[in-house]
């Protein structure tokens, strides 16, 4: 993975002495060549970038979220879906480009200063604390708030009523659905004025899947913009207000929703007819 | 009769000795658990931190009693602890800063940090040894017992005497508090919980805003707590000498590993069930049997499966066992 002697492996699988599954975040913020093409409440403005020293993945990609709107990033497989996401989070050595919240650029913030600044994420995987109860996570997820978290608390148990009959239970021991509902359910505690989803229907039946979608709305008409990579590209481009299609870290088409869905092109390379 | 005899020669040898150790073993094995489960690494050098600690308390016991200052019944090393935890907490967070810091900042794997900390162990084993020497060390006073063997014959008639050391009872008492102000902590407390969290999963720990400096820090305060009240206590019951308490390493791990490496509750059934299976084996049975069984069937040999020259094969041998077996522990370690 890399040169440093200090992560090397070996010797490091025995569990009694070395506890696996350390932290993977890497915080790369800053580009050195910052861009502005236009502006929208939540963008990551023309990025170019990729992990570490590696090859570039993503090229003049750019992102726009804006207040009220579910926007969905779609794409092939390897198409930097995830990558983007994780640019705008400052996760990915990005060498051009801009991000900007709210008019105020954080192209420099680590990630946690941006989770200081408004922005909630949920990652794909490892997104709850398993051995905490429903209740635990969302209290770690408003853990930057000094103030008073039981009114919020009361409306992510509204949005999600299954989770206020299992509060005291350790998360881990919940279904898929119901864990992805934790997941987002902490990220909303921080009252983020964006909430970025990395593929929140992963591995869950389409029937949870559809339960999943109804809920993104019901966040999404609560007023919090919506950014979400999306594997069901179907499914997610009916729900979404504004779509990016990603192929090979390039934006390939953007346009509403419905626009996308009806567009010959997309639904020829991408949607399967 | 007999059977009551029996039951306070068992009472005396065996559970209220293996009870006193057990709970030093377990505020041991705490410490190592919580390193283990939030800065992801066995620390080696547990058992010599419990050594400084317990030297600065003696050292500080020597200067109390100099200055004719005295807790009455009660060993003056009780008034000397909150020192030997403030120093011992320099020393740990001093370390984490000149030692672990820089390999957190590389990303290193755990494997480097525990060889980082058989290094720390060489040094400070040095340091104690420097300082204090290499000798037994008694620092005990007060009353040494809540109930001596003779006052308790005189009490009951019974043949057998039940004798408990004031240590006894002391570390008893101590460990109690100690083990409840913990969890306490750790799960009604903000800071205890983002250091579970932190423990559970550090990605997201993160990403919920989660300074993890702050909680590493914490986290060695709390051991340095731990290792020193656990030092004292083991000092009090039995003696202090530097080369004991690098040999309790084996024992403390055991225990954590028995109990689940990263579960707290694990640490202390497995620091007991250690103590327990100590001074269980190594004890001569022959004098409770003969109670019990009638006089014609006596038994001539001691009953002691191990001589205790040889305690440190147990815990050696149920770290082997577990190992094999059930790697994860009885309560199934891994996160705090």
């Amino acid at each position: 993975m890399s040169d440093n002697p200090y992560q090397n492996d070996r010797g490091n699988k025995d569990w009694s002495i070395a506890k696996q599954g350390g932290g993977t975040l890497t915080a790369s913020p800053g580009t050195g060549h910052a861009m502005n093409t236009r502006d929208a409440f939540l963008i990551g403005d023309s990025m170019t970038g990729g992990y570490g020293g590696g090859p570039d993945i993503l090229h003049e990609c750019t992102i726009a979220v804006n207040p009220g709107e579910i926007t969905v990033i779609v794409g092939p497989n390897g198409a930097g879906k995830s990558t983007a996401m994780k640019a705008v989070f400052g996760m990915l050595n990005v060498r051009q480009g801009s991000v900007r919240l709210d008019g105020e650029d954080i192209t420099d913030l680590s990630p946690q200063d941006r989770v200081g600044c408004g922005m909630g994420f949920v990652p794909q995987t490892n997104n709850i604390f398993t051995s905490m109860t429903v209740e635990e996570n969302l209290e770690m997820g408003a853990f930057i708030r000094r103030d008073d978290i039981r009114g919020t608390m009361e409306q992510v148990y509204e949005l999600f009523p299954i989770l206020k009959d299992k509060r005291r239970q350790p998360a881990g021991e919940l279904s898929g659905g119901q864990r992805q509902q934790v997941a987002v359910g902490r990220a909303l505690m921080t009252q983020p004025k964006v909430l970025m989803l990395d593929e929140p229907t992963a591995g869950v039946s389409p029937i949870v899947m559809d339960e999943l979608f109804d809920r993104i709305i019901e966040v999404s008409r609560t007023g919090i913009p919506i950014l979400m990579v999306e594997q069901n590209a179907r499914q997610a481009l009916a729900i979404a207000d504004r779509g990016y299609v990603l192929v090979q870290g390039r934006n390939a088409h953007t346009g509403t929703g419905k626009e996308l869905l009806a567009d010959p092109e997309v639904r020829r390379s991408f949607l399967g007819g | 009769m007999d059977l009551l005899n029996a039951l306070v020669t068992l009472l005396n040898f065996v559970i209220i000795p293996a009870t006193a150790y057990g709970a030093q073993l377990a505020l041991g094995a705490l410490g190592v658990t919580l390193i283990y489960g939030i800065l992801r690494f066995s620390n080696f050098a547990h058992g010599d931190t419990m050594a400084f600690g317990t030297m600065v308390v003696i050292l500080c016991t020597w200067a109390l009693q100099g200055a004719g200052i005295t807790l009455g019944p009660l060993p003056t090393a009780l008034l000397a602890l909150p020192i030997g935890i403030a120093v011992t907490g320099l020393l740990v967070v001093g370390t984490d800063k000149m030692v672990y810091r820089f390999y957190r900042r590389q990303k290193a794997k755990p494997v480097i940090y525990v060889i980082a900390s058989l290094g720390v162990m060489f040094i400070l084993n040095g340091i104690v040894r420097f300082i204090i020497g290499v000798d037994d060390q008694r620092f005990a006073d007060g009353e040494r017992f809540i109930i001596s063997a003779g006052t308790f014959r005189d009490m009951t008639g019974l043949e057998e005497g039940l004798a408990f050391r004031t240590s006894q009872g002391l570390t008893i008492v101590v460990a109690l508090i100690a083990m409840a102000l913990l969890f306490w902590f750790l799960n009604r407390t903000r800071t205890g919980k983002s250091m579970r969290a932190f423990s559970d999963n550090e990605d997201l720990a993160l990403l919920s805003g989660i300074n993890p400096e702050r909680v590493v820090m914490i986290t060695w305060l709390i051991v340095a707590a731990l290792a020193t009240t656990a030092g004292v206590l083991y000092g009090l019951d039995k003696s202090f000498k530097p080369f004991t308490y690098f040999q309790l390493l084996l024992p403390i791990f055991a225990s954590a590993i028995v109990g689940g490496l990263g579960n707290p509750v694990g640490a202390i059934l497995g620091g007991f069930l250690i103590a327990f299976s100590e001074v269980g084996v190594t004890y001569a049975f022959r004098k409770v049997v003969a109670y019990i069984l009638p006089e014609s069937m006596e038994p001539s040999g001691l009953l002691q499966l191990l001589s205790t020259d040889y305690k440190f094969a147990v815990s050696f041998g149920i770290l082997l066992i577990v190992l094999l077996f059930k790697p994860t522990g009885i309560m199934k370690g891994k996160s705090v």
